[in-house]
This record gives structure tokens, C-alpha cells and sequence, in this order.
């Protein structure tokens, strides 16, 4: 295929029908990862360090094994000795194995309050629980550090003594906590600060924020005897678990089968596992199926977060406001392990603008707290929340629209991106232009009330898709991916289908299928599955509608160049010819005389994904008594390529700038002296109700993508980039004072506004 | 463990189950009875995902223990449709799309229903207020409310159904 389809021309596209996955979600049919049981199946329970950093002395669990109904005790010893090299790609994140088997089952050391150390499979979840009291484990508890400077001082406890920063021109010789360094360097970034006529320098901190997810992670294992083994679970990416599990276990994939259950949300915290190798060496050592699932506190504890940070940045303009130079630095808090770390952030930070002279560096420093994790367009909400605060510094100090300097320094077509190429078919300015041209960007506001407006982009990425698509011998089809379904995507999968197949999208079946199924599939992240796998489903499509056209034509006796597909028909275009079409189903009936089946199985691995672009406005009162912060109005301007399911591309713009609001406003760990987290529950991490938020207007800008079919570009993560800036910036305005620390609760509000008067 | 011989009737059919002490509602729903359409989001009554109606009372069943249903009614997300017809809210959630990955979904309908039962014309913000109590991450709740409150409208007749 090639082109993009004009939109008039498109029948299905665009449109907005029930998503084929629904039925069974509003019945409470749908199976989720909890939702699995199997006959004979056991239930697992994990022993947690209560410690945020110790020695592991022993541990003894024979009083456990020896619980009447207890059918296998695991430890660390039960994986296999893994080679510290291993590294699996997951994405946006690569996922280290030795790393990943320690935050299954801990090795010699706990790094974090809530690190697994051993677990129990029993015949109910009331005797796996009991069999935890019984195991003995014998700490050396040691200091534990948790903030990025404490842990980067010289006498700081090192976590690691192993690690040595990687990307300093020499590799140090002593270990410390420092994981990795990155710089970036453009033009001369401390001359050009010198000669800018305005600099605002300031220093911006984020906590440490979970991705909320409200399924918490479970999973069924069960191992048969001549060791084959299939795993239930929910996950971001089936591929993705066989991987890991097989990886931490000393499985052949062959022997693994995973398969994947509905998803009960990640936003890239289900891109890694913390369950199914556990799950796994239970049913080993049993010969029984074993259920694992983890309580809201434990996701809490033991799953990984996004990074907290602290920046630097120094930004300078023109009087013209001509952005001249940017110096930035950036400490990424990764938790326990080099986790989801600076390196994004070093690519995203500036990304917005064009700016001559820049020096950004990054480093990640590891701190006794769970391991970070992909959160939704990782590492980049941080960066560029400080850039788009320090914005609305500059454009206030020149005097100047905010959306309007932003004009004039954004990326355009052909500017060069973060790896020095032309960027492609962006469309940031258009943007900003229909953010600017918006209602809510004039409408008058009201008292204690601040209006501000950030901007955001996110790289996008592409990857290896495979797609199956069947046509049945009635004439509908199946559209078989192996990429969870998170948030419609089977919606947008059967719609590209239809409307290729010139099909009613009811007639099209989509299915996730398992590791067993269909060949490998990166997993649902990196905004990549509407447009990845999303051409490969209409490469497919457009494969079969080759084989329809060519079986037609060896039906009528003539040249498949002879026949045309319209409408879900083959027309025969012979010269005199009077053939009457042939019908999808009328082909389909006839395939046992025409050649076989009708199918088609494609793979793609696309490296043209481009970034998106959003800017949103969001309006905030204050309440000067409490300082508590209320979001009264919130649009999200985003630039998505074209919407296959316009309501659910709506709904990742409105659920990005939620939790983005959130990460502004509420959330973050919170720990005890002791290094435990405080506030592992939804009371006290405080994710936003609906009665916290407005309506959340949307526009979508749609400049197609050249290059794919329909033009999709990647939508599910550029959202939650504006909002912690945007909700800052109308937080200053409200308050007449600017504020660099996330979150904006109402007593560190109430604080400033204070200790200004 | 001493076990319970409870008497309930669950969508309006008879159902007795044997429940220790001190399990959960929730936990007898999903793995006694097999109705695993209420969620456990957080087990502590936080996020709403098992909202079930006991005795016409909306309650997070992790928070009820299974004794207390003694005698009492439950109705679960899977009463919901009936005669394989969907409720107007559970229709309109698929028309808005007011889900994305559907967890939360059984127990926002379960509370929707209860609030229109009391309050056929909620305002949004009744409907806002009503609705804290369940958690969402995906939708940032905009067509959740719209949906609500486009569902009370067409109920009122008020408006005919797209």
C-alpha cells in the first residue's frame, strides 16, 4: 500500500463504534489476569523484606515446607544462574535479567522495603499465608539511603558494589551509586547564556510516581512433567513475559506458552514481570498449577515506579525571545536497580524547540526504593516540565504570549531532531496554532484562578509486529496481533482491517493471541501498536484482498488485473465482460477448488514512527486558606496523526492529562526513617477521583503520517508530558509567585504563598 | 477453621455457600461463587472496583465480611444485563467509549445504577461526588460522567438514544 487514504474516501476510519472487546467488559465477563483459575491450582504467597537494605544471612524454610497443605517453598537458588550480561530488548526499556530475577526472588542482598525473598505454594491462600511466618530469614540490615543526593554523597551507602559509572570519559574505580552519566552537547551553550538578554536558571525537583495501574499484577503457572509450561497473565506484551520467564528460569521458549489475559491497565508498568518466575519454579517443584497475585500494597512496594528527579536548567533568549541556549542537568532517582532512567529525558528535554547552543547531561543514581519502571512516555514528563516552567518565566519576563514564544522557537518539518536527521511530517506548529485559536485560551477567568499552558512531545516508536488475517469461509475474518489490547486497541486493529477488506467491521474479528499463536510481537508500549502493528494488520489486509482478487479472477477465467475489489466485491473489469461481482463470502465458499485457504501473515519492524506533538491549557483556583489547588477548566490540544477510533485516542488525551495532573498535584512515595514507604495505599497515594477533576476537553489535530496507510501516529503517551507544567504554570499565575517542586499539595502551597506575605 | 453456612440470594437466584470467618464478600464472589466480574483493585475500599449492592445498599464487597451476607440480597456487575439486554449504562459506556481497559468498569456500572436509582437528574457534580469513590486511570473520567449523565437523560426520555 501506498499513500495515505484521503479522508473522504475513508468509510470506517474515523468513525466511532462499539469497540469489539466491550461486550464482555461492561458484563464483567472479560477474563483478567486475576481471573484465571485452573483445577488443582495452588495459591502462592511471597515473603518481603521488611528492610530497605540488608545482607542476607540464610534463610530457612523448612518449618514452611513442612505446613501440612504446603506444596513447595522457592528461593532465589531455584532460578537459574544467570549471566549478568543477559539483557532483553522491552521496548522503551531493556530489561536486565539478573536485575529482573533479584525483584522476583532477592539473591544475596535486599535493596528495597518489600523486595520478594521467598514464596510458598499452598492449597489455600490462607495456609501460603500462614507458611510465611514459619520461614526464617537472618538479615544484616545496613544503611539505606533514599533521596538522588544523599546517594550520591561520597559516604553514602553504596548499593552496588558493583557498579561503576558507565559514560564518564574514564570508568571510575570505585563503585558508588551513580549508575550512568550522559551529556549532549550542541553549539556553546555557556557563551551563548552570556550573551542572552534574559536567562531564568532555576532548580526543579519530581517524587518518585507509580503508574496507578488499578489491576494489580497475577498470573497462573502450571509445568508439566516432561517440563513444558504455559503462563495466564496479564501484561503489556506476552512475548515480553516468555522472555523473561524463560530467561530467569532456564526455560527453552519452545517449552513456554504464555498467554495473555485482558489488561487491567499498565501505562508501562506491566513492560517487565515480577510474578511469573516465581509462579513457575512453584509448579515445578509441585506439579500443580500455582496462582500468584499481588495485593495493591505490594504493587506499591515491590513494582516499579517512575523516577523522582532533580533538574538544573539555565535557558536564555533573545529580547526577541529567540531562544539562544539551554544548559540543563538531570538526576534521575531509579530505585534499587539501573532502571527507567535519564536517558530519555536527556533526548526529550529540548526537544520542542530549536535552540543553537545546548550542554544537557543526565546521570541515574540508584537509591534503596523499588526499581523503576516505564511510566508513560518515560523520563520525559520530568525534563520537560522544567523546560516548559522556565517557558512561561521567559515569555512573562519578555512580555510575550506564552504559546507565542513558543511559536517562534518550535520544531518544524525538516529541523533537525535529537539524532541530527530531519524530522519528519511533525506538526507541533499546528498545535499550538489550534491551542492558541482555542476558546478556553481567551476565556475570561475568575478570582484566585491562574491560567497556564506547556507543551509536550514524545519520540514514538515503532517495531516488530507480526499479523495473521483469515478470511473464514462465510466471508468475515479474523485479524489475529500479539499485542495486548490496553485501551481499544482491537477497535482501531478491525477498523484498519474493514475498511482495506471494504468489510462492515463486524464482520472482522480481532484477536490477541498467544506466544504460541503467532509470531513474535514487541509488546503494547511506546505508542507503537495502532501504528506498527496497525500496518502490518493493514498490510495484511491489503495481501489478502490480492489473493480474493486473484482467486476471482481464476473463477471467471481471466487475469487478475482484471478484476477490481470494491465494496467488499471482485469486479470483473475484462473487456465484455458481464461476469456479476463475486462477493467476499462467494469466494471464500469456493477456496477448497481455488487454491486453499485464504490468509495472510505479515511482519513489520517500522523505524518511521515520528513524534507527537500536545499543548494544554489548564485554569486552576486557589484556595488561599488551605492552598489547595482546584483544575476548574483542562483542554488537551495533541497532534495524532490521524484517529483510527476518535474516542479512544480522546480518551488517551484525557487519561494522560489525569494522571499527569495527578503526578502535579498529589502523588508521590512517601518513606518512613527506616526507608519503608508510608503511603502504600490508595488513600494516601492520592490518585485523582472524579470529583477532583473537570471535563477534559480535548482537540485532536490530525496531519497525517506520510508513510502509514492511514496516517497514525502514536498518541498514548504525549499526554501525560504538558500537564505537570501546565498545571504549574496556572498554579504560579494563581498565586502571583513561581513554584519548581512536584507535587503542589496544599500544605507546601499554603507554605509559599505564606511565607511570601 | 470453622466454616459458615451462608444464605444469600445473588441476582435474584438462591445461592448458600461455606465461608470461613473472616473472608470477604468480594473473595467468596470471585472464588467460590465464580463471579469474578467484581475486581479487587486495592482490598481496603479505596478504589471501588468491587462494588456490589447488598440489600440495595452500594458497598465495596472486600469490605463485607462474607458472614454478614447472611440472608441478604447481592446483586454483581453480571446481574446486570437482562435476558442477555444490556443496561442503558452499560450500552452507552460502549457507545462513549467510556472504557479503556475495562477493570474498573463492573464497578463503576454497579455504582452508576445505584446513583440513578436515587437520583434520576444528578447533576455532574452529584455525579462526580457519587462516583469518587471508584477509581479509574485510564479515562480521566470525562466519558465515564458523560456517559452517566447521558444515561439518567434518555432513562427521563429526556433524550432518544443515538
Amino acid at each position: 500500500m501506498s499513500g495515505v487514504l484521503e479522508k473522504q474516501e475513508l468509510k470506517i476510519v474515523g468513525t466511532r463504534p462499539v469497540r469489539p472487546d466491550g461486550a464482555d467488559k461492561v458484563t464483567g465477563k472479560a477474563v483478567y489476569g486475576g481471573d484465571y483459575h485452573l483445577p488443582g491450582m495452588l495459591w502462592g504467597a511471597v515473603l518481603r523484606s521488611p528492610h530497605a537494605h540488608a545482607k542476607i544471612i540464610s534463610i530457612d524454610t523448612r518449618k514452611a515446607a513442612a505446613l501440612s497443605g504446603v506444596k513447595a517453598v522457592a528461593t532465589h537458588s531455584d532460578f537459574r544462574e544467570s549471566d549478568d550480561s543477559d539483557e532483553i530488548n522491552a521496548g522503551e526499556t531493556m530489561i536486565d535479567i539478573d536485575a529482573a530475577a533479584q525483584m522476583c526472588l532477592a539473591k544475596d542482598k535486599v535493596f528495597y522495603d518489600g523486595q520478594p525473598v521467598a514464596a510458598v505454594a499452598a492449597t489455600s491462600a490462607e495456609i501460603a499465608a500462614a507458611a510465611l511466618d514459619l520461614i526464617d530469614v537472618q538479615y544484616e540490615v545496613l544503611p539505606h539511603v533514599i533521596e538522588i543526593e544523599d546517594a550520591m554523597r561520597e559516604d553514602a551507602p553504596v548499593l552496588h558494589d558493583d557498579m561503576f559509572t558507565q559514560g564518564m570519559p574514564e570508568t571510575p574505580k570505585t563503585a558508588s551509586n551513580v549508575s550512568m552519566r550522559l551529556e549532549k552537547i550542541t553549539g556553546d551553550a555557556d557563551a551563548a547564556l552570556d550573551d542572552a538578554d534574559v536567562v531564568v536558571t532555576r532548580r526543579y525537583t519530581t517524587q518518585m510516581v507509580h503508574q496507578g495501574y488499578i489491576e494489580p499484577q497475577s498470573c497462573v503457572a502450571s509445568v508439566s512433567a516432561d517440563g513444558q509450561a504455559q503462563i495466564w497473565c496479564s501484561s503489556q506484551g506476552a512475548f515480553m513475559v516468555r522472555s523473561v520467564a524463560a530467561a530467569i528460569t532456564g526455560m527453552n521458549l519452545s517449552d513456554l506458552r504464555v498467554v495473555p489475559l485482558e489488561i487491567g491497565g499498565g501505562f508501562g508498568g506491566k513492560t517487565t514481570i515480577y510474578l511469573e518466575p516465581v509462579a513457575l519454579v512453584l509448579s515445578r517443584k509441585s506439579g500443580r498449577p500455582v496462582k500468584l497475585a499481588l495485593s495493591r500494597d505490594e504493587v506499591f512496594r515491590s513494582t516499579g515506579p517512575g523516577p523522582g528527579t532533580i533538574m538544573e536548567l539555565s535557558l536564555g533568549a533573545t529580547k526577541d525571545g529567540i531562544l539562544t541556549a539551554a544548559v540543563m542537568d538531570l538526576k534521575y532517582q531509579v530505585g534499587a536497580f539501573a532502571g527507567s532512567g535519564c536517558g530519555a529525558g536527556v533526548m526529550h528535554a529540548l526537544g520542542c524547540y530549536r535552540i543553537e547552543n545546548t550542554r544537557v547531561t543526565g546521570c541515574d543514581v540508584v537509591s534503596n526504593m523499588p526499581s523503576t519502571n516505564a511510566y508513560r512516555a518515560p523520563s520525559a514528563p520530568q525534563a520537560e516540565f522544567a523546560v516548559e516552567c522556565a517557558m512561561d518565566e521567559i515569555a512573562e519576563q519578555l512580555g510575550m504570549d506564552p504559546i507565542e514564544l513558543r511559536e517562534k522557537n518550535g520544531v518544524k518539518p525538516g529541523d533537525p531532531s535529537f539524532s541530527g536527521a530531519p524530522l519528519g511530517q511533525v506538526a507541533f506548529m499546528e498545535t499550538l496554532a489550534a491551542a492558541k485559536s482555542h476558546p478556553h485560551y481567551s476565556a475570561p477567568l475568575g478570582p484566585n484562578q491562574g491560567r497556564g499552558i506547556a507543551a509536550g512531545w514524545w519520540v514514538n516508536h515503532g517495531g516488530e509486529s507480526t499479523v495473521m488475517v483469515s478470511i473464514n469461509e462465510d466471508g468475515s475474518a479474523v485479524v489475529a496481533t500479539g499485542n495486548p489490547d490496553i485501551g481499544g486497541s482491537r477497535a482501531s486493529m478491525a477498523m484498519m482491517a474493514a475498511e482495506v477488506l471494504q468489510i462492515p467491521m463486524q464482520k472482522v474479528r480481532p484477536i490477541v493471541a498467544d506466544t504460541a499463536s503467532i509470531g513474535y510481537s514487541m509488546l503494547t508500549g511506546g505508542s507503537r501498536t495502532t501504528f506498527a502493528t496497525g500496518r502490518a494488520v493493514c498490510e495484511a489486509s491489503a495481501e489478502v484482498v490480492e489473493i480474493l482478487k486473484s482467486r476471482a479472477a481464476m473463477m471467471w477465467g481471466v487475469e487478475p488485473d482484471q478484476v477490481e475489489w470494491h465494496d467488499g466485491e471482485a469486479r470483473c473489469t475484462a473487456p465484455g465482460s458481464d461476469e456479476a461481482p463475486l462477493g467476499i463470502k462467494q469466494i471464500a465458499s469456493q477456496t477448497a477448488k481455488t487454491g486453499g485457504p485464504i490468509n495472510a501473515e505479515i511482519v513489520v519492524n517500522p523505524h518511521d514512527a515520528l513524534p507527537t506533538y500536545g499543548v494544554h491549557i489548564c485554569d486552576v483556583e486557589l484556595d488561599r486558606e488551605t492552598g489547595h489547588v482546584s483544575v476548574v477548566r483542562y483542554t488537551a490540544v495533541q497532534d495524532v496523526g490521524r484517529a483510527i477510533h476518535p474516542s479512544y485516542v480522546e480518551g488517551q488525551a484525557q487519561g494522560g492529562a489525569v494522571q499527569g495532573i495527578g503526578w502535579a498535584l498529589n502523588e508521590a512515595y512517601v518513606f518512613d526513617a527506616n526507608g519503608r514507604m508510608d503511603n502504600s495505599g490508595f488513600l494516601d497515594y492520592r490518585m485523582p477521583v472524579a470529583s477532583d477533576l473537570p471535563m477534559i476537553d480535548t482537540l485532536l489535530v490530525e496531519v497525517p503520517h506520510p508513510t502509514h496507510p492511514f496516517g497514525v501516529k502514536g498518541v498514548g503517551e504525549v499526554p501525560i508530558v504538558p500537564p505537570l507544567a501546565a498545571v504549574t504554570n496556572a498554579v504560579s499565575h494563581a498565586a502571583g509567585m513561581r513554584f519548581f517542586d512536584l507535587p503542589l499539595t496544599p500544605d507546601r502551597v499554603y507554605a509559599a504563598i505564606n511565607s511570601q506575605s | 477453621m470453622s466454616t459458615v453456612h451462608i444464605h444469600t440470594t445473588v441476582n435474584g437466584d438462591p445461592v448458600d455457600f461455606l465461608s470461613e470467618p473472616h473472608t470477604s464478600l468480594l473473595n467468596v464472589l470471585r472464588d467460590k461463587l465464580d463471579l469474578t466480574g467484581s475486581k479487587e483493585g486495592c482490598g481496603s475500599g479505596d478504589c471501588g472496583a468491587c462494588s456490589v449492592m447488598l440489600d440495595g445498599e452500594l458497598v465495596c464487597s472486600c469490605l463485607v465480611l462474607a458472614p454478614e451476607a447472611e440472608g441478604r440480597r447481592i446483586e454483581t456487575i453480571e446481574g446486570m444485563a437482562q435476558e442477555g439486554q444490556l443496561h442503558p449504562l452499560q450500552q452507552k459506556f460502549l457507545d462513549l467509549g467510556a472504557l479503556q481497559c475495562g477493570f474498573c468498569t463492573p464497578g463503576f456500572l454497579v455504582a452508576a445504577k445505584a446513583l440513578l436509582e436515587r437520583n434520576p437528574d444528578p447533576t455532574e457534580e452529584e455525579t462526580r461526588y457519587w462516583l469518587a469513590g471508584n477509581l479509574c486511570r485510564c479515562t480521566g473520567y470525562d466519558k465515564i460522567i458523560r456517559a452517566v449523565m447521558d444515561t439518567a437523560a434518555e432513562m427521563r426520555q429526556e433524550r432518544v438514544s443515538a
